[in-house]
């Protein structure tokens, strides 16, 4: 009977350790810190809770003797964390590069359902249909503030190993371009002339293909061009080279055609407008949409396995770590049994006890989760690297190791220490007394 | 091999210890097996040896593109080169732009050149005759409930009809299966009638995505490459030409350097693994410290007793490794099947099991190091006395 108890008693922790890891992941940072305030409090206050206190401390004072297995606890988890938060990192970097790119106050106009730049093609014909639609801001001259742009990919060699070639984009873009996105600054050099064979190059594009700095030539379509400048844009052009659009046309033989047309509105209320003029234009049949949606949905899909990979794989280290966890905690409780035996023969309940496991092994897990945390933070806050986005060329991106990251690599690290750490506490709090004091 | 059951036991003294170790390994060798064979899907195409005949020739300029289609019959003509064929992305999607579809618009020759592709000669034969015909994988067919005598509106990302439509009706006319060796994904492709392409096609006429080229001496890759590069050079349609590998290589390295991205992941599960199992092994071998005296004492010598404790390391790695690796190989199948297809898990090949193998037996021999050198140098009278 008592068997059968006992196993029903360690279905119930089960489900309500499941439960509260659940609560746990649901919680808000300001649910965390009050939790551990009324934890604080009630180690500092209730009668029970400065016996738990003062048990930890004990616990705590052998540490020493038992480091070489808590370290497993400490590195298990900060793997976890550090690989978890990396992948993360990863996502959050490529997404917001390329939310960056977008506005509310600029429209995209591509043909419709060609969903990426580089599939689409728009006539000569449109353009002017598109840039003297309503809603386009005009600039001083009373010229509508629009880029007709052209979008190409070209083979060059990586600057790391020159034997490997990537697609760059190369975006032919119109004399407006440069009021269209005022963030873009030449850092270096100066701007391309319309009508020569001039590119501008983004300062991630000049990072990761070899052969582009100012002054260079370059083979492109045949032809030779020559790089005049370098322009910072902190968002997904930086990965470009800038031409003029009649000329790239012209060198990949696009006739007049383009591909896009990029267009300041006069307000980001005025894409309403903007677009019911152009869909109710029975010479249009285009696509719509502000460049703040357009970009966002250029960065889904890679943001989106990148985070289930990161998922995926964190789980999976989790469970490891966890089993690791139990291991260590069953073993330092084993070793301890007899001075856990004292503490309950001379009155100590059993509730102390367990608590003060579970602080031990929260204590180590924290501690891993700030190791793993910072380790990344320290070697891939910032790093840059770049990959296939949608318009089949390289986007250069950095990651980003964000604080709401690292809080969430912590919550990930308090619960494996949860998990754990409460079945060696509860084995601590069943020792037989009797028996664990004559043991040896 | 006599002292196996003497090993098993000293493994499972501490049943609890062992096996919350194994499942550890488990979950790290679990890891290592999903991430590695999607390392190798992404970094080798088609293994078989065929693939290895194969070139590809795209535009030197970048893979977007077009090349002639009267380059077929030059290249053709090269010594060297047994059989041409040339396909066209075509981007399409079926009712919703979430659903994509690998298409590709295909000369007659093309599923000549890929035996992977097994199709029954008589839905062959209906391909070949149907002008709108198109064949497709088993995976992408079940995944979209589409069955052989279908009419499915395919539509394109890219290429409009001349009269504007974006949508390409097509005729199901056979559903392919893949062998084993086929590169990953080809049970998801669709093709379909380049002609049929480049009639309706609106814009581009009579223009190629790459070609593919079967060479009869695979060991002439580079001269006959050469000698396709130099039809063209110095035309405003220069190309490169490579091997099938070499291109898919080039591909998986421009989404970045996944070889990198796992073996950092495993670098640090190993690490802890290393850390968690050399605890493990550690404890074992301190409480049977007395064991280990009385086993020398009656007779076992040094040598013996450390090959017993590194063998018994080896064991618990390799158990719980094999275990894992078993897993993988499941679960890989499983997922592919269970998304239909959605999720492309690719099974464990043998280079996976071959890796994994031996990071078992060095990690196994690792951290069974420390604690066998300290079994083997006991001293039999303080062991005994628990000094």
């Amino acid at each position: 009977m008592s068997t059968f108890k006992r196993f029903l008693v360690n279905i119930g922790l089960f489900a309500g350790l499941m439960v509260a890891v659940a609560v746990w992941a649901a919680m808000p940072w300001i649910g965390a810190v009050v939790l551990g305030v009324l934890v604080l409090l009630w180690l500092a206050l209730a009668r029970s809770g400065r016996r738990t206190l003062s048990v930890t401390q004990v616990g705590l004072s052998t540490l020493r003797q038992r480091i070489g297995a808590s370290s497993v606890i400490v590195i298990g988890i900060a793997g976890v964390v550090g690989v978890l938060v990396a992948l993360l990192a990863m996502a959050e970097g490529f997404q917001s590069t390329l939310q960056r790119t977008g506005s509310d106050d600029t429209a995209i106009v591509l043909r419709g359902g060609s969903q990426a730049e580089l599939n689409s093609v728009l006539s000569r014909d449109n353009v002017d249909v598109i840039t003297q639609a309503a809603g386009v801001a005009r600039d001083a001259s009373g010229k509508p503030i629009a880029s007709p742009e052209v979008v190409v990919v070209a083979n060059l060699p990586k600057k790391s190993d020159r034997s490997i070639e990537a697609n760059v984009q190369i975006r032919g873009v119109g004399d407006q371009a440069w009021k269209l996105r005022p963030n873009v600054r030449i850092v270096d050099g100066r701007r391309f002339k319309p009508g020569l064979r001039e590119l501008v190059v983004g300062q991630g594009a000049q990072r990761q293909f070899a052969g582009l700095e100012v002054g260079r030539s370059l083979r492109l379509g045949g032809q030779e061009w020559t790089v005049v400048g370098t322009f910072v844009a902190h968002d997904s052009h930086d990965s470009e080279l800038w031409g003029d659009v009649q000329t790239v046309a012209s060198a990949y033989r696009r006739g007049s055609s383009v591909q896009s047309v990029t267009a300041k509105l006069t307000s980001p209320s005025a894409f309403d407008a903007f677009k019911a003029a152009l869909s109710s234009d029975p010479r249009l049949k285009v696509d719509v949409s502000t460049t703040r949606t357009y970009f966002a949905k250029q960065s889904e899909n890679l943001t989106r396995t990148l985070r289930i990979v990161g998922l995926v794989v964190g789980i999976i280290m989790a469970i490891g770590a966890v089993f690791g966890a139990l291991n260590t905690m069953f073993a330092a409780v084993a070793t301890r049994s007899r001075e856990i035996a004292t503490l309950r023969a001379i009155g100590f309940r059993s509730v102390p006890v367990v608590v003060s496991v579970m602080l031990e092994t929260l204590l180590l897990a924290a501690l891993g989760g700030i190791v793993g945390g910072l380790v990344t933070w320290l070697i891939f806050n910032g790093y840059t690297a770049s990959t296939l986005g949608s318009n089949f060329s390289q986007v250069v991106f950095q990651f980003r190791v964000t604080p709401n990251l690292l809080w969430n690599g912590l919550k990930w690290a308090l619960a494996i220490g949860l998990i754990g750490g409460l079945f060696p506490a509860v084995r601590a709090a069943r020792l037989p007394v009797t028996t664990a004091l004559r043991e040896s | 091999m006599k002292y196996l059951h003497l090993i098993w036991a000293a493994l499972f003294r501490r049943k609890t210890r062992t096996i919350l170790t194994i499942v550890s390994i488990v979950a790290a060798f679990l890891l290592f097996g999903m991430l590695d064979s999607v390392r190798t899907a992404f970094e080798t195409g088609s293994t078989s040896a065929v693939g290895a005949r194969r070139l590809v020739t795209s535009s030197r300029y970048s893979i977007i593109q077009p090349l002639p289609q009267a380059l077929q019959n030059r290249i053709a003509a090269i010594p060297g080169v047994r059989k041409v064929g040339y396909a066209n992305w075509f981007g399409g999607i079926y009712q919703d732009p979430k659903n994509f579809v690998f298409s590709y618009a295909i000369s007659p020759e093309y599923l000549d050149l890929y035996p992977e592709i097994e199709l029954a000669p008589a839905q062959r034969k209906a391909f070949d005759a149907t002008r709108t015909g198109a064949v497709v994988g088993r995976t992408l067919a079940k995944r979209y409930g589409w069955k052989i005598g279908d009419k499915i509106p395919l539509q394109s990302t890219i290429f409009p009809q001349k009269n504007g439509d974006k949508t390409w009706p097509m005729d199901i006319v056979g559903i392919f299966d893949v062998s084993k060796d086929a590169a990953n994904g080809l049970d998801q492709a669709l093709f379909f009638h380049w002609t049929y392409f480049n009639e309706a096609n609106a814009y581009g006429q009579g223009t190629v995505g790459w070609y593919i080229d079967e060479l009869s001496d695979p060991s002439q890759a580079d001269q006959v490459a050469n000698r396709i590069d130099a039809l063209s050079a110095n035309s405003p349609n220069e190309t490169k030409t490579q091997t099938e590998q070499a291109f898919q290589a080039s591909f998986a390295k421009q989404i970045g350097n996944i070889g990198l991205i796992v073996v950092g992941i495993m670098g640090a599960v190993f690490f802890t693994l290393v850390l968690l199992a050399g605890n493990t092994m550690a404890q074992a071998v301190r409480e049977r410290t007395s064991e280990l005296a009385v086993l020398k004492t009656i007779g076992f010598s040094r040598g013996s007793v450390l090959m017993m404790v590194l063998a018994e390391a080896v064991l618990l790695l390799v158990l719980g490794g094999l275990i894992g690796l078993g897993i993988a190989a499941a679960l890989g199948p499983l997922v592919t099947k269970g998304s239909g297809g959605l999720v492309n898990l690719p099974s464990l090949g043998l280079s996976t099991w071959m890796t994994g193998m031996a990071l078992m037996i060095v990690i196994g021999l690792l951290v069974g190091v420390l604690p066998a050198l300290r079994g083997m140098r006991l001293n039999i009278v303080d062991a005994l006395a628990g000094r």
